[in-house]
């Protein structure tokens, strides 16, 4: 059995790790368009900062590939992808045979329309080589305009604010973190961030960005200028499909794949950011650019491809978040209000900026958010899971001391006196 | 594998558990200096209670262990299936994916402001112990460190 | 608030002398005082007590994990007199304060002779042989209920088989039965433990008069049912459910006082099982409103013993009171297969404490005069005796056995053997060691396993002692020392308690 592997992030070490458990003869070759071992893709911004070594962003050991017999080639992307011939073309000129492939090329960068996109000066960040190109281009750098108030964008305001760096975020919708949070949530952050000393703009956006050769500021939609030395692109990611190209494998915003993790197409997976794959919440399938759900689906991926069997149960958002030291999680369907008919429960624990939301389809608890107080967030996650239903007493969920013991006992039960 | 059960009818809430798991996973393993230390270890084993209830909780160390999914370091790791998961305190950079992941809030942040160390805390098995710290000492028999299959 | 209130602060029995060097904090002790007395503050990070609270358990003594506290008795002591005694003065002003009925647990404490350490045992030297019980068979095996008195055979075809049809017997694999303890006065746990162990070691435990929860139906085999004056629990299924049936009279605790169950120890399984509502308080009335002569009590044996077809023992208990010897006569002559003497030591959940300390008579004096009254009238086969009432060891037992006993209860060392250290406040529905509560934050405290463990080991420590003291004596069926006076000695006593207990002085 001969399998091939698009892309080195988490959804391919969740599959080689997967398929060695099933086969430990067949050849595994990974194409990875960038130049390094598996890393950890979140630490970027925490590397920017001096925060973690580049060693320490290795996300298995040195011997990883050699344990697992892989075939990796550091620096080589993937072009077309042939499924009658089943082969891939590569950037290095060759082409790679498969028996089962996999592809996990995760996401680019989303970069908006806007005027004066060829300077210097303005990145993106995703990749360690676009945070080393920051951090090169960081020197005598005094202000930073982050293009973004999600995830990545806070991630790498962080990064740069921990540097030194006065960084203002700019956010088209009305509050930051928008996607994980809700408005009482992104509040606290915001205000949390501002006395940080980090500038936040919401509800605007950049038209352009100024400067001769090199960004030296923005022009925003309410006419607003801003001076700084450097422009960040922060806005999110969609799925990288360049390779899939003419290959007839199904997409709709990312690749859609069966609760196996397969394509459209007999032999060929995919996993990760790329995909497409079932929302449990929703019902529908939807792109969740998450790191678990990326390792989970590459594991899944990998044992179908060794002949295993092995479902996924549809996944759900879910983020852990921390910046300058306040900390939030939150899962599932996060921005619901009883008028749209959601029972909503909010409160705080102990902490200055605690923040507690649950949220109730009728019976069922589909999400909830932590702000500061995050420990025991997990059991949240692991309810939203499995549908739980709470039948009265919801309030008990703000308890300072909720946990597995305010819960069904035979559900309880079932849990903690066998394997799971 | 050898896995740490509750008993929840036999739990008496005196956190012994907790106390020997403190110790246990110090630095001197000695009681005294355990709890003088600044900051102290933290108790892997979690004691909830509710009224008359309560329950010592532990890692469950699962088949599928969603933290080692949800780990974006690599820290959270496990050997082989028969292997407990442990935390790679080296690599943790604390960004709490496995918090966020764990259906059993059996991960704890440790966090120490000063020197802005965080790292996840959890549940070893005890290495080294032929039994977990904090079977050994429940005076009830309320936890018990079986292979249950 | 009057001065006396105070008092109590100053006046307490015990202190908890916590070596601040060693404690910490780690709480453990605060979670574990029902009473609340460690409190933690935490403001200074430092667990205090509040002494007038400590009712002396020692439960947090032994849960520290650093050995930290000790229990002591409160040094400040009042000027010596040797009729106002500590505990006279903190009575009158309890009562000064509240006006109320001292109560208390447990059995007497009061300082009346222990007749069983005034009496030595006999052994064998040179002209009968001793025996190892580790080498040789020895036979703890008893029979408790009527004994014929004669036996017919009958021959047919060459057989020889018993004509007479023998009654009922309890089959004890070792002469010591748990004493009635009621479901309600202790937990279900303790119930529990109880039944597995009587199991464990071919012995009966005794449902008291609380009734039986319908999760020990199964240890059946191993049940005496208690049929009390407040008949709560008691229908045709519970007769049914033991293999034998005792009517309460009286406990050596409280003679001549009844029973009362506060409500508020009266949840749903304590309803369900007695058979009463929810919340209601179970009065024990003083006596059995049907029973003022021994020819009722005629009456309830039978109607007993019809109920159940005549298939088991019946027992009668009885308070070891002045004139125990003639009641116990006539309790046989009612028809009783068992009698069972409860002496002045014996244990309760809750007594008046005056009651508790003065009323009854010592076991070994009441058991030696029933047992001469039963022989000397002749009846003493139609009943087996069973003796309780403060036994503390297997030594207590075998002279207990010697003196006429077919058997004994023990119920206190039962608690003591899952952890109880005889703290008296029973009464209180807080037991630190979940023994006498139904509180279920404090009940789990006994795991049922562990208890079975527990006391299944104490009855065979206590058994293989009683089989060294049977080597020693030269025997090997405890049959042989039953009633065998002649291998007791007395000490110290006069000539009247000799008499009394039927035996001969050391050195005679």
């Amino acid at each position: 059995m001969n399998y091939l592997i698009i892309g080195n992030s988490a959804a391919a070490v969740g599959a080689v790790e997967a398929i060695r458990k099933k086969d430990k003869k067949g050849g595994i070759t990974i194409l990875s368009k960038e130049p390094y071992l598996a890393y950890s893709r979140p630490l970027i911004t925490e590397f920017l900062a001096d925060l973690v070594t580049e060693k320490g962003m290795s996300y298995r050991a040195e011997d990883f590939y050699k344990d697992n017999q892989v075939s990796l080639k550091l620096g080589v992307s993937a072009k077309s992808i042939d499924a009658k011939k089943k082969v891939v073309a590569a950037s290095d000129k060759k082409e790679y045979s498969y028996d089962k492939l996999l592809i996990s090329t995760g996401g680019s960068p989303i970069v908006p329309p806007m005027k004066g996109l060829n300077k210097k000066g303005i990145f993106t960040l995703l990749t360690l080589d676009e945070s080393k190109e920051i951090k090169k281009n960081l020197k005598g750098a005094k202000r930073v305009v982050v293009i973004g108030g999600g995830l990545i964008g806070m991630k790498a305001a962080e990064g740069l604010h921990e540097a030194g760096i006065k960084v203002t975020v700019v956010e088209l919708a009305d509050r930051i973190l928008s996607r994980i949070l809700d408005e009482k949530g992104s509040s606290i952050f915001e205000s949390y961030l501002k006395d940080k000393g980090m500038d936040i703009i919401t509800s605007d956006s950049v038209v352009e960005i100024t400067g001769a050769k090199k960004a030296t500021g923005v022009k925003l939609k309410s006419k607003k200028k801003i001076v700084c030395d450097m422009v960040i692109m922060a806005i999110g990611v969609r799925p990288n499909l360049d390779v899939i190209k003419g290959s007839g494998i199904g997409t709709k915003q990312g690749i859609i794949v069966d609760n196996r993790m397969q394509t459209n197409m007999a032999d060929i997976y995919a996993a990760g950011d790329v995909t497409q794959a079932d929302d449990m919440l929703s019902g529908e399938k939807r792109v969740n650019a998450i790191w678990p759900l990326a390792f989970k689906q590459g594991r899944i991926a990998g044992t179908n491809m060794a002949g295993g069997t092995k479902i996924y149960e549809g996944g759900f958002a879910q983020n852990s978040l921390s910046v300058l030291g306040l900390s939030t999680i939150s899962m599932g369907i996060v921005d619901a209000s009883s008028k749209n008919g959601y029972e909503v429960i909010t409160g705080s624990g102990k902490g200055k900026y605690s923040y507690k939301k649950f949220v109730f389809d009728k019976d069922t608890i589909v999400g909830g958010i932590f702000v500061e107080d995050i420990d025991r967030s997990g059991i949240i996650t692991g309810l939203v899971k499995e549908r739980y239903k709470v039948k009265d007493n919801k309030e008990r969920f703000l308890s300072e001391k909720f946990g597995l013991i305010n819960l069904d006992k035979t559900w309880r039960d079932s849990k903690l006196t066998k394997p799971v | 594998m050898k896995r740490v059960y509750p008993k929840e009818d036999a739990c008496i809430n005196c956190k012994l558990c907790e106390v020997a798991c403190l110790v246990e996973h110090s630095e001197t393993k000695d009681i005294f200096k355990a709890y003088r230390d600044v900051p102290r270890t933290l108790s892997k084993a979690l004691v909830e209670e509710d009224g008359p209830n309560s329950i010592s909780i532990q890692c469950r160390h699962c088949t599928d262990a969603p933290c080692i999914d949800a780990c974006i370091t690599g820290a959270m790791q496990r050997q082989d299936d028969e292997s407990p998961v442990i935390v790679d305190r080296e690599k943790c950079v604390g960004c709490w994916m496995c918090i966020m992941a764990c259906p059993y809030g059996a991960i704890q942040m440790d966090v120490r402001k000063k020197d802005k160390h965080k790292v996840s805390s959890k549940c070893d098995l005890c290495p080294g112990r032929t039994m977990p710290a904090c079977v050994e000492i429940c005076p009830n028999r309320a936890l018990f460190f079986e292979d249950r299959g | 608030m009057a001065v006396g209130d105070l008092k109590s602060n100053n006046y307490c029995d015990f202190i908890v002398d916590r070596d601040q060097e060693r404690c910490i904090q780690c709480q453990v002790c605060v979670r574990q005082c029902p009473y609340g007395t460690n409190i933690y503050k935490e403001a200074d990070n430092i667990v205090v007590s509040d002494f007038s609270l400590c009712t002396g358990c020692h439960r947090c003594e032994a849960m520290c994990p650093t050995g930290c506290i000790t229990i002591r008795r409160n040094t400040s002591e009042f000027r010596e007199h040797f009729n106002w005694k500590a505990a006279d003065i903190k009575n009158v002003y309890k009562q000064a304060a509240t006006g109320g009925v001292l109560l208390t647990g447990i059995g007497c404490d009061k300082d009346y002779p222990i007749y069983w350490d005034h009496i030595l045992l006999d052994a064998c030297q040179v002209t009968n042989p001793s025996i190892d019980p580790l080498r040789e068979p020895m036979e703890l095996r008893t029979f408790l209920g009527r004994k014929p008195d004669t036996l017919e055979f009958e021959e047919k075809a060459g057989k020889i088989s018993l004509k007479t049809e023998l009654a009922p017997q309890l089959v004890c694999e070792i002469p010591i039965l748990f004493s009635a303890m009621s479901y309600g006065a202790v937990n279900l746990n303790f119930c529990e433990a109880l039944a597995r162990a009587a199991e464990a070691s071919g012995t009966y435990y005794n449902t008291g008069e609380g009734g039986l929860h319908r999760t020990l139906f199964k240890y059946g085999k191993n049940t005496i049912v208690q049929v009390a004056s407040g008949r709560f629990g008691v229908d045709k299924a519970y007769l049914d459910a033991g293999v034998a049936i005792e009517i309460k009279i009286g406990q050596g605790a409280k003679p001549g006082i009844g029973g009362h169950l506060p409500g508020e120890k009266v949840g749903k399984e304590v309803s369900l099982t007695r058979m009463i509502p929810i919340g209601t308080d179970a009065l024990s009335p003083a006596p059995h409103h049907d029973i003022y002569s021994i020819e009722d009590l005629r009456q309830l044996i039978y109607a007993l013993k019809e109920a159940t077809d005549y298939t088991k023992p019946v027992s009668v208990k009885i308070s070891a009171v002045h004139n125990a010897a003639a009641i116990a006569s006539g309790i046989v002559r009612a028809g009783a297969d068992i009698v069972a003497i409860d002496g002045v030591r014996g244990g309760t959940g809750a007594a008046p404490t005056m009651i508790r300390d003065n009323v009854g008579i010592p076991i070994e004096l009441a058991l030696a005069a029933v047992d001469q009254r039963l022989r000397d009238e002749g009846i003493r086969n139609q009943a087996s005796i069973i003796a309780a009432g403060g036994f503390r060891n297997s030594s207590d037992i075998i002279k207990a056995i010697a003196l006429g006993a077919d058997a004994v209860y023990i119920g206190t060392p039962a608690m003591i053997a899952v952890g109880c250290t005889v703290c008296q406040k029973c009464y209180t529905g807080k037991c630190p060691w979940g023994i006498t509560t139904n509180d279920p934050y404090l009940a789990k405290r006994l795991n049922p396993d562990i208890g079975t463990e527990q006391l299944t080991n104490l009855l065979k420590a206590w058994a293989r002692e009683i089989k060294e003291f049977m080597g020693a004596m030269g025997i090997n069926a405890i049959e042989s020392i039953r009633g065998n006076r002649e291998r007791l000695r007395g000490v110290n006593l006069s000539e009247r308690e000799l008499k009394i207990l039927g035996i001969k002085h050391a050195g005679e």
